[in-house]
């Protein structure tokens, strides 16, 4: 089989542990999003009563101290920005309508002030702002990190004690975890948004990250980094445990994950079958068939 | 215009049109050179491909509409996004730019062509076909499918088996030749082939865009053609250079591409600021703000970019250090920008800024830009990027900053310059109609994008489920995609339309004070009967009868001077004229150099390898055809100028543009080889499973008679030229056929390393590098041969003299470049094994 193919056939899945079926099956993590929203106008009324920003995939919905840091960072660049944007363009839109008037400021003033030294300023306070405690995560190795390894398209995690799980991360709640993050095959990507940042997945090189989850809850996470055909598919969630169930819950997650292996499932090609409706449908006008 | 005027002029254009046009025979259009032909075929051609990237889009934008949709399938959706990024940049972006510089260069500079017009001509045909091969894969459903950045491993053999990947390697990489040609292009003309009295302080300011834009297409091309061939030998013959078992490293190329990529996105922003810094003050009513200030920032601008690429690299796990520094870097590179934004402000604040068609674009352009410019801050941040990064927030900045910084101005610029076209002007209806429509469609699009990514979308998925909150931005980006559809369309038969319909105009309805608006409507073959000599910038306003006194041959050159073209050479900073550059006539040459090219390409995408090598062999033959046609067989005399002036012809002189085509040919090759230093730098310190099992067998009298084959062969060359500035014939014969031995044995000796005493090149990265650079030295080297006995033959048959030298100088600068590059290779091929062992 060609490798294309081969690609293909364990193309689309349906049954790779995606998002659709665990909102079926469990609650979501606050269960205010009604999952899944059956009729489009069920979404909209979801997502404008229920506030645009939360999701759980949402960076805009933290969990976790990382994601809120950034969170926060968002909304200040965002308020910033938004500043600036009407600073230009009120100035160039007023330019326009008092377009009669004599104007004889200095430009050299006007250059260096608003030109060189009002960008120095604010990018040295954001970059300020970005750096100082904490904001780049410790991402050096760690002994007990919990050992991530990509393949297309699942994840199989590794844990100190010996566990394995394959695309469910158990994780404490309220502790610090560390991982140590890899791939087998191709380039993938390491994000649970609303706990913190990404990181790659990259064959022959071992990437560190370290994320807490605030409360017990369970957090999704997706591939963000082009992994082929299945990287629409390629999630997992991450369980978040109270300390003391922790244990527990590693050893009861371990024996169902050995009977568990991800199929992939051949999905029919849809737009071949759009063409060839239409070329049907094409052949009848004509009266061909 | 007097009654004398209008005569005189009427007679110097039935006399310089037929010279300059295209021959009138059935082929004769692929003859053509004409840099207004040639530049409207690369931009006509680049509309073209914008119309199927576009079709490309909306397959993108009706799939995501709403969730599950089973419109297109995974493996299509990845051809289809990963030809829509690729066919933008690659095939719309650049060309269009190299095509507009082509077109408008020439004519803002007051001359009558570029300084090398068979390199444009070659550049077009390269591009052509690499567009088409794009295309046809993409007709064929086998077109490229790991992104339009074409990460490995995916893109490698085992995860990427088809011939996908390939398509894209050797399709883009054609298409690079051209870009690469225009590079070299722009350089040599806009430091050589200006009008009189042009000097760079009195060059209009898009000039002074378009030679940073090609400034940093000279050096920023060669790191991803470098890639490319990498990953093709990689993929065609093992070589493992990204391939972490072998001592390969995936993240090579991520480095490699984004040495390209980020100042990629220069490339194409600054011509787009080019013309807005071009237009704004036309309008405005008012000279730019701020010359040198926006002279200065663009220089920055150009050096900066160099300086960002890992900021598309934060979340591959590099130290903490570099993602410091180049957040840093990429926060910097905002106060160039920010300096054209506040130039651009306070030209409209000291104006009389009137809101006509190209004028709307421009405030268009603004909010757009400064909008994606924003959000570039933002992803500068690490912390940020770490979220959003490869999100649907990062495809809306990328579509802010493009379509802000180049599409709009490009819009801008066809409105603002198709009077000088067509004679014709209107500005009102349709035009603002489609407008509007781009602006709301592509801000609907795109605004609500960046909540997409805060979400948590990746990009590049082909569906998505319901309940994440996806649903309703995506459904307002796909109407919002339609809507800026449709206004593209309007704006296309709103163009038809005013160059059919549209009143006329005088000409120069702008009062613009450039150049370009001293021609004749409609734009005649030659641009200037004789060329103007200017003393400001803006010529037309000082002499509002330029163009009269221009078309009835009152400047320089005025009609011609014998059966050849010919346009104004000048002194590269004061403008003075210092020769008369004669323009090659139409010829198939380029045609038939570039088809073998796309041949070799062909073949080698096929795995016809023999047949790569043979059309390699007619390639080289072909140059060598096209390059003995060029220069005089005797001395020429000074020639009569206009304004009192007599002149030599190029060939004749030291500074021809052929002495400086050649430098930055070799700026172009040496950015090339410290790119593969870097690469072996790399993966030496950084790549895993390094050492490799075995070092190359240490051979130290090998590597100190190619060092000593190198060093004659170059001081062979040297003393060629010396020999021919004394007149000293024979002597001149033997140095070169002593320089052509040495390359000889160099070649052998540099060779002999991979085939005798390296591992074989497939068992690890560093026996693959060796062999890389190996066959870097001997490329050069073996040129070197060739270039010698060429110039052998040209000198017996007298192209070369004391007086017209050049073809001598440029064999010793390029076994110079050969013999440097040659030396380093040397070096680091014999003795990092020394030091890896120790
Ligand atoms: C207004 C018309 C356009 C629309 C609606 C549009 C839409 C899109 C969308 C939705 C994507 C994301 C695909 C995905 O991640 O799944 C995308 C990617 C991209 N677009 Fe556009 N686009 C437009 C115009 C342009 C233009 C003018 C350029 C460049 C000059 C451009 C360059 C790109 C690039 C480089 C990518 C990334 C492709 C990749 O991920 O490999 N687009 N476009
Ligand atoms: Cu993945
Ligand atoms: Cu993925």
């Amino acid at each position: 089989m060609n490798g294309m193919a081969r690609q293909r056939d364990a193309g689309a899945d349906t049954d790779i542990p995606g998002f659709v079926e665990f909102c079926h099956d469990l609650p979501t993590h606050r269960g205010r999003m009604s999952c899944p929203a059956k009729s489009f106008a069920g979404a909209i009324a979801a997502t404008l009563l229920l506030g645009a920003c939360s999701g759980e995939l949402s960076t805009l919905d933290p969990a976790g101290p990382a994601a809120s840091r950034i969170a926060t960072l968002w909304w200040v660049m965002l308020g910033g920005a938004f500043v600036i944007l009407l600073g230009v363009m009120g100035t160039a839109i007023y330019a326009l309508r008092s377009a009669a008037k004599e104007r004889n400021f200095s430009t050299r003033k006007v250059l260096i002030g608003w030109g060189l030294a009002f960008p120095i300023a604010t990018l040295l306070a954001l970059m300020a702002v970005s750096f100082l405690p904490g904001e780049l995560l410790p991402r050096s190795p760690e002994e007990n990190a919990i050992r991530a390894q990509a393949h297309q398209w699942f994840w199989t995690f590794d844990y100190p004690g010996g566990e394995r799980t394959i695309d469910v991360l158990h994780v404490p709640a309220g502790e610090e975890f560390a991982i140590a993050i890899t791939s087998e095959d191709v380039i993938h990507s390491f994000w649970i948004p609303r706990l913190g940042g990404k990181i790659d997945a990259v064959p022959g090189k071992v990437n560190h990250i370290r994320l807490k989850a605030d409360r017990p809850g369970r957090y999704l996470a997706t591939c963000a980094e082009y992994c082929g055909i299945g990287h629409a598919h390629m999630r997992f969630e991450a369980l978040a445990h109270r300390p003391e169930d922790y244990a527990a819950a590693l050893t009861a997650a371990t024996d169902r994950a050995a009977a568990r292996a991800p199929v992939l499932e051949q999905r029919d090609a849809p737009a071949a079958l759009v063409i060839e409706e239409w070329g049907d449908y094409l052949l009848d006008w004509l009266g061909i068939t | 215009m007097s009654e004398e005027r209008h005569n005189k002029a009427l007679e110097f254009h039935s006399e310089l049109d037929p010279l300059y046009s295209p021959p009138k025979t059935r082929f004769g259009f692929l003859a053509a050179t004409n840099h207004s032909v040639i530049g409207i075929r690369f931009m006509a051609t680049a509309i073209g491909f914008f119309l199927i990237g576009g079709i490309l889009a909306m397959l993108i934008r009706a799939q995501l509409a709403g969730p599950n949709t089973q419109f297109l399938d995974p493996g299509q959706y990845s051809q289809v996004f990963t030809m829509h990024g690729t066919v933008m940049m690659f095939l719309f972006a650049i060309p269009l730019i190299e095509g507009f510089a082509l077109y408008m260069l020439p004519k803002l500079l007051g001359a009558r062509d570029l300084a090398f017009p068979r390199l444009s001509a070659f550049g077009y045909w390269c591009y052509l076909s690499g567009g088409l091969i794009l295309l046809a894969a993409l007709l064929f459903g086998v077109a490229p499918d790991s992104g339009w950045f074409m990460y490995t491993p995916l893109s490698s053999k085992p995860y990427s088996p088809g011939i996908n990947a390939d398509v894209w390697l050797l399709g883009v990489t054609v298409v690079e030749v051209s870009a690469a040609c225009a590079a070299i292009e722009f350089m040599a003309t806009v430091l050589k082939v200006r009008t009189g009295g042009m000097a760079l302080s009195k060059m209009p300011i898009l000039a002074w865009y378009l030679w940073a834009t090609s400034a940093m297409m000279l050096v920023g091309f060669p790191p991803l053609i470098l890639g490319s061939i990498m990953l093709e030998v990689e993929r065609a013959f093992g070589l493992p250079f990204f391939d972490p078992d072998k001592g390969g490293d995936p993240l090579l190329w991520q480095h490699l591409f984004w040495l390209f990529g980020h100042p990629e996105v220069y490339i194409i922003f600054l011509p787009g600021a080019g013309i807005v810094s071009t237009i704004l003050p036309v309008f405005a009513r008012r000279p730019l703000v701020g010359y040198n200030w926006i002279v200065a920032a663009l220089i920055a601008q150009a050096f900066i970019s160099f300086g960002l690429w890992v900021h598309h690299m934060f979340t591959t796990g590099i130290p903490d250090l570099s993602l410091a520094f180049f957040s840093a870097a990429s926060l910097l590179v905002v106060v160039p920008t920010a300096i054209q934004i506040f130039s651009w402000l306070t030209t409209l604040l000291k104006g009389r800024p009137d809101l006509s068609l190209p004028m709307l674009w421009i405030y268009g352009f603004f909010f757009i830009f400064v909008t994606g410019g924003l959000t570039g801050v933002m992803v500068a941040i690490v912390p940020f990027d770490w979220q959003v990064h490869d999100t649907h927030f990062v495809v809306a900045h990328l579509h802010y900053v493009l379509v802000g910084g180049f599409v709009f101005p490009v819009l801008a610029g066809i409105y603002h310059w198709m009077p000088l076209f067509t004679g014709r002007r209107s500005d009102k209806g349709l035009g603002v109609l489609a407008f509007w429509l781009v602006f709301i469609g592509f801000n609907l699009t795109f605004f609500i994008m960046h909540l997409t990514g805060l979400l948590g979308m990746p990009r590049r998925v082909y569906t998505y489920a319901e309940g994440l909150g996806w649903e309703l931005p995506n459904l307002v980006s796909s109407i919002g995609g339609f809507m800026s559809a449709v206004g593209f369309g309007l704006v296309l038969i709103d163009v038809l339309v005013q160059w059919r319909f549209a009143p006329f105009v005088h000409r120069n309805p702008w009062k613009a004070g450039t150049l370009e608006w001293g021609m004749a409507t409609p734009i005649p073959s030659y641009n200037f009967a004789s060329l103007a000599h200017v003393e400001s910038r803006d010529p037309l306003h000082d002499d509002p009868d330029l163009p009269a006194c221009l078309a009835a041959g009152e400047g320089y050159l005025a009609g011609h001077r014998g059966d050849y073209r010919d346009t104004l050479g000048v002194d590269g900073v004061t403008g003075e004229p210092e020769q008369i550059i004669l323009l090659p006539p139409p010829s198939y040459l380029p045609l038939l150099t570039a088809l073998p090219l796309v041949g070799v390409a062909l073949c080698f995408l096929f795995s016809f390898y023999v047949g790569s090598v043979i059309l390699a062999v007619v390639v080289l033959f072909m140059a060598l055809r096209w390059l003995w046609e060029t220069g005089l067989r005797e001395d020429p005399a000074p020639i009569e100028a206009g304004f009192g002036r007599t002149l030599l012809p190029h060939p004749a002189v030291e500074q021809a543009p052929g002495w400086w085509g050649m430098i930055f040919t070799l700026v172009f090759d040496a950015t090339f080889f410290a790119s593969l230093l870097f690469g072996y730098i790399f993966l030496w310190t950084i790549a895993p499973n390094w050492p490799p099992p075995r070092f190359l067998e240490p051979a130290p009298i090998l590597a100190l008679l190619t060092l000593a084959s190198l060093g004659l062969g170059g001081f062979a060359a040297s003393r060629a030229v010396a020999a021919n500035r004394q007149e000293r014939e024979s002597s001149r014969s033997s140095w070169l056929l002593l320089a052509a031995a040495s390359g000889v044995a160099a070649t052998f000796g540099l060779l002999a390393v991979p085939i005798w005493l390296a591992p074989p090149p497939t068992e690890h990265a560093y026996s693959a590098a060796v062999l890389m650079l190996s066959a870097y030295g001997a490329f050069h080297t073996g040129l070197s041969t060739v270039g010698s006995l060429f110039v052998l033959a040209r000198c017996r048959r007298g192209f070369v003299s004391p007086l017209r030298s050049l073809d001598v100088r440029n064999a010793s600068l390029f076994w110079s470049y050969s013999a440097v590059s040659g030396a380093i290779i040397v070096a680091v091929i014999h003795l990092m094994p020394l030091v890896g062992a120790a």
